[in-house]
């Protein structure tokens, strides 16, 4: 019990980088059920925008874990 | 320094079992680090295994689809034409349009063996996505990037091609100044590396959470004893849970790749608004 952490900082910052995304892909969800539950025949259209919408804004985070495992 | 609390109430208990277990080591990168498979020397490894029986394994899945084809598509026939379909309607139908019939074999192709080797992180024995080794994401991005700058120059020219990807009419001039080497830069540079980093890193971490899981529950079965491994049982279960979500993360992100590719195919294809 000598209170010492090990560990990699890296990974703390990528828990920070992380909320950016996390924020912006509940966004682009929250946009996608408004949308089909407005007009529930869009949901084809929608869908892949979504999908698309949440690839580009997940790259910043997985960007994010390749860094804190690159950088040390 | 450590908080008092139930954590210590619980390593008072099995101090005497387990009397200095071996420490946790957490998984990481060196993880998916493999020695060759048979001995020193050879070049085989575990990864290349996958590959091998992924390819094989979509090969004759496809064989037998298309062995006997008839009108009324019998079992196997239904699963090929399926998958070719969605692709088809699902993918190229909504981005490429028309012109994207001729595109339809290699995605559906990009598609299965994504899919298959992603999926290979969660079937049992072999339970490593091979697509976690960055070489092959890598390769497949390459690929596309050939692609799809391939068709544009086809259809454009190669100094059309540039000046429709780099120069969108209807901007005030200053603009261009900024707009033109961002979007050189986005398209030819950025779109591979991120293709590659979504589909590796994705895997890698899904990968790796699993393992944190699994050694995680197996480190207080085995190493603690006692009243913790009445506690394995959570992150086993977490472990099971978390199977079937990377079993949709794995999927998606081939439908993930495959769109992208499309996207990209029907970008270079656009004429000038």
């Amino acid at each position: 019990m000598d209170g010492t952490i090990n560990g990699s900082l890296n990974m703390i910052g990528y828990g920070l980088a992380a909320i950016g995304p996390g924020v912006g892909i509940g966004l682009i969800f929250a946009a996608y059920i408004n949308g089909v539950a407005r007009q529930p025949e869009a949901r084809g259209v929608l869908q892949g925008i979504a999908i698309l919408g949440f690839a580009l804004a997940e790259a910043l985070a997985i960007i994010g874990i390749g860094l804190a495992f690159v950088l040390s | 320094m450590r908080r008092a609390g139930i954590g210590d109430a619980l390593h008072l208990v099995n101090v005497a079992q387990a009397a200095e277990g071996e420490e946790f080591h957490a998984p990481g990168p060196g993880d998916f680090e493999f020695p060759p498979l048979f001995g020193e020397g050879t070049f085989f490894t575990k990864p290349m295994l996958v590959i091998v029986l992924g390819s094989l394994l979509i090969a004759g899945l496809f064989y037998l689809a298309s062995r006997r084809a008839s009108l009324v598509p019998a079992k196997m026939q239904f699963v090929g034409e399926s998958v070719y379909g969605f692709v088809r309607n699902g993918i190229v139908g909504d981005t490429i349009g028309h012109d994207g019939r001729k595109f339809v074999p290699y995605l559906t192709t990009l598609f299965c063996f994504i899919a298959v080797l992603n999926l290979s992180g969660i079937i049992p024995v072999l339970q490593l996505p091979a697509t976690s080794k960055i070489a092959i994401p890598l390769f497949l991005a390459l690929i596309s990037w050939v692609v799809f700058n391939y068709v544009g120059i086809r259809r454009h020219g190669f100094l059309g091609y540039f000046k429709n990807m780099m120069f969108p009419p209807g901007l005030p001039k200053p603009i261009y100044l900024l707009l033109a080497p961002l979007e050189l830069f986005s398209t030819v540079i950025i779109r591979p590396i991120t293709l590659t980093l979504r589909l590796t890193l994705n895997m890698f971490a899904g990968h790796l959470v699993l393992l944190l899981t699994v050694l995680g529950g197996e480190y207080l079965l085995v190493e603690k004893g006692g009243l913790l491994a009445v506690a394995s049982v959570i992150p086993f279960a977490f472990s099971i849970i978390l199977t079937f979500f990377e079993a949709f993360v794995q999927v998606l992100q081939a439908y993930v790749f495959v769109l992208l590719t499309a996207l990209y195919i029907a970008g270079a294809l656009a004429e000038e608004h």
